[in-house]
């Protein structure tokens, strides 16, 4: 019998889960755990939501409601659910290629309307349950089964992206420091409006391997010394910061939600 | 009971919200922008919502996740956006989330003609999404025949957890008319499960022979997984093949071991006829024009209109054309339930008269086709 | 109460994450599955299970 928050908050008779040995999306996925058990979140009332890739299968393993949607198109269920019950905690599980390709347009748009969805981006750089072809956050230069002489496209910083987009909160995590992974999930959470945390998740079987960052362990210690928290980055030079991913809240602010400002038509429409 | 003048499209609205509509997503597109704009006025006067998404792909996803959170919802297309939609479609028709989705076709193929009238989505209907599924598709001839078959969209799709289409055509979608507005319809809501079943909760499993699974809405403490990938039991996906095979089975046979219900048509002046025109939606219009005239003639002709167009009602067309000589497939295409017909018709003569320029086909055309038969 | 650590080896895949973290080095991976060679050093800090993907390792309150 697995730990009791396992046991609490996933569907055990399905685990172990399907992912490659050293993936974190499962680090990440208990983080997901950790936080809606910290703050106390009414079981029947929140909802998973994913896309389609290695991230997606994330919501299957949650014992909630959970629904595994179609590739790219997670933000726009999650759109129609939280619309018609705003009472529904949103979370959505998606990766790199899910979020920011084929459902890039979904992205932009959930951001916009400030909708009351939390989405966390299991971002590894990688197309992984295709064999590792090359995704819109592979870093220039590097390689994929569909990039074999050197990735030309430039990456996209998906928090970076959700923030222009009018994310009203939006952070990045990281495998390393998996108790700020939780408390930024937590914080996610907890913010009325679109959220996102880009989760850096390490996938070392295809973008690993094929890029040569050696084992699970090692990547995750890359990322250790290559990720700096916000409040360090502030005194850091812009030379010092070349080679280093900041992480941590990189934007919070007030905005009125999606479905409030829908009920407050629906009243005044009533009223008249 | 009141008569209101209105427009096919403003029928839809006014039809879906009787039905239980609260919730629509869509996205602008010639002819059926009226029902997306008809829906943002009506919808929060009734405590519903509507949302117009990004993109067709979108509105439909969303009208699929707000079904899954127990509202009734509808989208509403034509051609180009119904070529986008049909992801989803398929997506709603394994997940077995009811839902509704309007197409009010115009003249393609890609974007062709964006104000003129085509039936040349039929077969896109039946089989525009990927991979072995059934659907429902019905298609209105008037006004007020769209006002009560919409209803009855919802309630077929809520009876059968699948997504109905409700094929609509340029004709009808701008046609104005009286539409008598009744209070007395039919409304079917969606089944709940009992509260014992929250434990161990398989809604999807169909081996005691219930066909058509009882789906919890999100919320209500009923935990399960809705999936595109073909699931056991619990939602979950499985690659275990008797497990796979069962539940396409399932899905499959709710709709065929039903036909009987679901199937609707209409025979006029069949009882002597030796020609029977076979046609609906709006092109049903110029064929009831031809008829009366060619009766005055003399010629013998009657009409069978299938309402419900997927599943064909292959049973009430035998029945109608036992007695004809010959038979005549009028629609607004190059010949796509002619193929239906053909199939049933065995050894009668079929004929065929489509269109697909844009225009409108005429009484006149029908009864020079007639003549020459 | 008292914590101990606990193992539940059919679900671990072996990719050492918990064994290189440990920071009293009581873990090892033999035969891809995780093992608590060291046990009197554990202290029970809990990074093995912060840090295992697959939920095969954690530190559970159990009574005396």
């Amino acid at each position: 019998m697995p730990s009791k928050l396992i046991q609490k908050y996933m569907r055990e008779e399905h685990l172990p889960h399907i992912w490659c040995p050293g993936c974190s999306h499962g680090s990440f996925m208990r983080a997901v755990a950790v936080a809606v058990d910290r703050l106390g979140l009414d079981h029947d009332k929140v909802v998973f939501v994913s896309g389609i890739g290695c991230s997606s299968r994330s919501a299957g393993y949650m014992d909630f409601n959970t629904i595994h949607t179609t590739h790219g198109r997670a933000f726009a269920f999650a759109t129609g659910i939280k619309m018609a019950n705003p009472e529904l905690e949103v979370i959505l599980f998606t990766g790199d290629g899910d979020a920011s390709a084929i459902g890039g347009n979904h992205l932009i748009h959930a951001c916009r309307r400030n909708i009351g969805i939390t989405t966390l981006v299991m971002n590894n750089n990688i197309y992984g349950m295709t064999g590792g072809q090359y995704s819109p956050t592979t870093p220039t230069g590097e390689f994929g089964t569909t990039a074999p002489y050197g990735n030309i496209d430039r990456d996209f910083d998906i928090a970076e992206l959700a923030k222009a987009a009018g994310a009203t909160f939006t952070a990045r995590a990281n495998t390393y420091d998996l108790n700020q992974a939780t408390n930024l999930i937590q914080k996610a959470i907890e913010h009325k409006g679109f959220s996102l945390v880009d989760c850096l998740s390490i996938c070392p079987s295809y973008y690993g391997r094929k890029n040569k960052k050696g084992d699970a362990v090692k990547m995750i210690q890359w990322q250790k010394e290559h990720t700096v928290s916000v409040q360090k980055a502030q005194n850091m030079t812009e030379e010092e910061l070349q080679d280093k991913i900041v992480c941590g809240v990189l934007c919070d602010y007030d905005y009125p939600e999606y479905t409030e400002k829908y009920q407050q038509i629906i009243d005044r429409v009533r009223k008249d | 009971m009141t008569k209101v003048l209105m427009q096919g499209n403003e029928a839809c609205v006014k039809g879906a919200i009787a039905a239980g509509m609260r919730f629509f997503a869509g996205y602008p597109i010639t002819p059926s922008t009226e029902i997306a704009e008809g829906s943002a006025v009506e919808l929060p006067k009734v405590g519903g919502k509507f949302i117009q998404m990004e993109d067709e792909l979108a509105s439909m996803a969303a009208v699929i996740g707000a079904s899954a959170a127990g509202v009734k919802s509808m989208t509403a297309t034509s051609g180009p956006g119904f070529s986008l939609k049909q992801e989803n479609i398929g997506y709603a028709s394994e997940a077995e989330i009811p839902c509704v989705i309007v197409d009010v076709q115009r003249t393609g193929p890609s974007t062709g003609m964006a104000t003129s009238p085509s039936q040349g989505d039929v077969m896109q209907a039946r089989w525009g999404t990927h991979g072995d599924h059934p659907i429902i598709a019905l298609s209105p001839s008037s006004v007020e025949e769209t006002y009560r078959l919409v209803i009855r969209a919802f309630n077929l799709s809520e009876k059968y957890m699948t997504p109905v289409i409700f094929l609509m055509d340029e004709i009808i979608g701008h046609m104005r008319e009286g539409v008598e507005i009744s209070n007395d319809i039919e409304v079917i809501d969606r089944k709940m499960p009992s509260e014992d079943q929250k434990e161990n909760y398989r809604p999807y499993d169909c081996a005691d022979g219930e066909l058509v699974p009882v789906l919890a809405p999100m919320g209500k403490g009923f935990y399960y997984n809705i999936t595109g990938l073909l699931h056991g039991g619990d939602g979950f996906p499985t690659n275990d093949n008797e497990v796979t095979g069962r539940q396409v089975l399932c899905l499959m046979k709710k709709i065929e071991d039903n036909r009987a219900d679901i199937c609707q048509s209409e025979s006029q002046d069949m009882d002597d006829a030796e020609i029977a025109i076979v046609c609906y939606g709006g092109t049903a219009r110029s064929a009831d024009e031809a008829i009366f005239q060619l009766r005055e003639k003399g010629i013998k002709v009657g009409m069978f209109r299938p309402i419900t167009i997927w599943p064909f009602p292959e049973e009430d067309f035998l029945k109608a054309t036992k007695n004809v000589k010959k038979i005549l497939v009028v629609e607004h295409n190059y010949g796509q339930i002619l193929l239906e017909v053909q199939r049933l018709a065995k050894n009668l003569p079929v004929e065929f008269l489509g269109c697909i320029n844009g225009k409108t086909i005429s009484p006149d055309e029908i009864i020079a086709k007639v003549e020459e038969l | 109460m008292k914590k101990e650590l606990m193992i539940q080896a059919e679900w671990c895949k072996g990719c050492g994450i918990c064994a290189a973290f440990c920071p009293k080095h009581v873990l090892e991976v033999k035969n891809e599955k995780v093992e608590a060679v060291r046990k009197e050093d554990c202290i029970l800090c809990g990074q093995c299970e912060l840090r295992c993907p697959d939920y095969a390792i954690w530190v559970e309150e159990v009574s005396e």
